[in-house]
């Protein structure tokens, strides 16, 4: 047994044989500074993880502690009222939270599709020669600054739904109230798009990854058994990773929700919730992103950064959930 | 004999099956070449000598370009850039060096939550501890939210770049009588490298191209600055401020920036990869 890893781990690192003796010969080399060093690393290395800590924990006890003006004047009532008056200073962060939730929703619904599909293609289907560019060019995607997105959206992709889609939209589907209304091209059905296109990478990327742990055994025993591949695909390989393309999903979520820039130049910003998803929305995101700087009273900044805590917050609970659900299918093959 | 005995059907609607992955695996791929070409087509005739070398002209008056916004990019960038690199090398050499305790369980998920919140939300953090104590908008706040941003990314880059160096590697150079920190910083940590440095590009890459957080620290400019104290221009801001104007010139200039800044990242993104792809082929 002890055999066969070994062979395995030489396979694995070819050089592993030299390299190893090279690199533990020159480690082994006594030099002057390494008593002193050997005694500072380990302050340093735990010195930084304690400013890391730090960091993240300030990061959360900032955003509580100013939003603390706005917390005492609104209670949880900031959650449930729509009404965004900084003249008068009533605060309510609802249709904020709505559209935020909803252009995430929509995107994720369109963007799960299309990344666990394409994934399945990327790990199972394609041969390699496709799958590695395929896989490094959707990457890229991935890559795109989102204020880039944002420029194409406003300026190609919100023309083209005003006068295409919108109207195809309505004349099909217009009895759905959610397909009803006046085409404006920019508004929630938009930005859902963009952030559609913006996290698909994202399911792709880490779908793929699940897909390729899901050990070939499993495969194997199917063909063996006269499934085509595409049943194996479908019975066994897609439900033993499904928690954890469930979890990127969410991860993916979570990036949409938290997205500023693309969503701020496409969605409109008008903090109204109406039943057509043509309507112009906001985001919590895009509202922080538009106002902050304009904040003049201490309330209202104070009601901005709140926004602020509220995504936060939602952050940390798509996120932690995500992790878990990814965890429990990669835990078995090591942490991803 | 295999799949001999499978039903037409069968592999009818396997193939189907099949056909639709690679359907939207292209889509997303083709999202990609549509969104590229679109803002080549509209940058590539923007992009020239004065645009690369002047700084924004007032409104009405032709030319002018973006470079404060590109040295700026670069002095906000390149200070985050030395601050979380030693933080986040040195905490993940800890993360995979301690790694069993309780304790690094707990900074291991909380790195891996931050790494998903809102980078405005850090932002607003940025401006919370460093514009509002020192009165005016800065780009080393702008720094202090990139370096928080990049943290997460170049701690778990540099923990799997450890992990994945052969235990062997450490235990032969202790073996030979190397002090452990020995054995880490001159045998476990350079096989490590390439994998480290691929991290680190990778987390310059991701902020290179981030706007939201600079809306309320960098906060923009029209002029030369290269002061870190003082508001400074940064290139993802302007395209965003000029994309939001009514004006058609800035409009062009927006479109220059995009494709500008799309060839730094992607640029960024492939030097990365290349860094790993010749280490696994040597």
């Amino acid at each position: 047994m002890a055999e066969i890893e070994a062979t395995t781990e030489r396979q694995k690192y070819p050089a592993l044989v030299t390299e190893v003796e090279v690199r533990a010969a020159v480690a082994a080399k006594p030099r002057a500074a390494d008593s002193l060093m050997a005694r500072w690393f380990p302050l340093m290395v735990r010195g930084a993880t304690g400013i890391f800590v730090l960091l993240i924990a300030g990061l959360f006890m900032e955003l509580l502690l100013n939003s603390l003006p706005s917390i005492r004047q609104f209670g949880l009532s900031f959650l449930w009222t729509s009404e965004w008056n900084p003249v008068t200073e009533r605060f309510g962060a609802l249709a904020f939270i709505y559209g935020t939730v909803v252009s995430s929703l929509i995107a994720l619904a369109l963007a799960a599709w299309v990344g666990i599909l394409g994934a399945a293609f990327l790990a199972e289907f394609a041969p390699r020669y496709i799958a590695t560019p395929l896989g490094f060019v959707i990457e890229l995607l991935a890559a795109v600054p989102s204020v880039v997105y944002g420029l194409w959206g406003l300026f190609s992709l919100a023309p083209a739904m005003q006068h295409y889609i919108e109207p195809a939209l309505q004349r099909y589907l217009g009895f759905l109230p959610i397909f009803d209304g006046p085409a404006y091209g920019v508004g929630l059905i938009t930005a859902a798009l963009i952030l559609a296109i913006m996290i698909v990478p994202t399911v792709i990327a880490i779908s793929r990854d699940l897909l390729q742990t899901v050990p070939s055994e499993q495969r194997e025993a199917m063909l063996a058994l006269g499934a085509t591949p595409w049943e194996s695909f479908r019975m066994v390989v897609l439900p033993y990773a499904r928690t954890g393309i469930f979890g990127a999903c969410i991860l993916a979520l979570g990036r949409a929700l938290g997205e500023t820039i693309a969503t701020t130049m496409v969605i409109g910003n008008r903090p109204a919730i109406s039943m057509s998803l043509f309507a112009p929305s906001y985001t919590l995101s895009s509202v922080i992103a538009n106002e902050f700087t304009e904040a003049t009273t201490k309330l209202y900044l104070s009601a901005l950064i709140e926004l602020g805590l509220v995504l936060f917050l939602i952050s940390v609970l798509v996120n932690s959930l995500a992790r878990l659900l990814m965890r429990a299918v990669f835990g078995a093959v090591g942490r991803k | 004999m295999i799949g001999a005995g499978y039903g037409r059907w069968r592999r009818l609607r396997g193939l189907i099956g099949i056909f639709g992955t690679a359907l939207c695996a292209g889509t997303a791929a083709t999202l990609l070449l549509v969104i590229l070409g679109y803002v080549a087509r509209r940058g590539a005739t923007e992009i020239n000598i004065p645009f690369l070398t002047q700084v924004p002209h007032p409104v009405g008056v032709p030319g002018g370009g973006v470079a404060n916004g590109i040295v700026g990019s670069l002095i906000i960038v390149g200070i985050a850039a030395v601050f979380a690199i030693p933080i986040g090398v040195l905490t993940g050499i800890y993360l995979a060096l301690y790694g069993r305790g309780k304790f690094p369980h707990v900074v291991r998920f909380m790195s891996d939550v931050l790494s998903g919140i809102p980078s405005i939300a850090i932002g607003l953090f940025a401006y919370t501890v460093l514009v509002q104590p020192l009165g005016h908008f800065s780009a080393v706040s702008a720094s202090f939210a990139f370096m928080v941003m990049m943290l997460p990314i170049i701690v778990r880059a540099t923990e799997s770049a450890l992990d994945s160096v052969p235990r062997s590697v450490y235990e032969s150079a202790v073996a030979l009588g190397s002090s452990p920190y020995a054995a880490i910083v001159r045998a476990v940590l350079p096989a490590a490298r390439p994998a480290i440095v691929t991290g680190l590009l990778l987390a310059i890459a991701r902020v290179t191209g981030e706007t939201a957080p600079l809306l309320f620290t960098a906060f923009g400019s029209q002029f030369w600055v290269l002061d870190p104290f003082r508001p400074m221009a940064e290139l993802s801001l302007q395209i965003f401020t000029y994309a939001l104007s009514p004006y058609e010139s800035w409009h062009q200039q927006a479109w220059a920036g995009a494709l500008l800044l799309i060839v730094v990242v992607f640029l960024l993104n492939l030097i990365a990869r290349l860094a790993l792809a010749r280490r696994a082929g040597a």
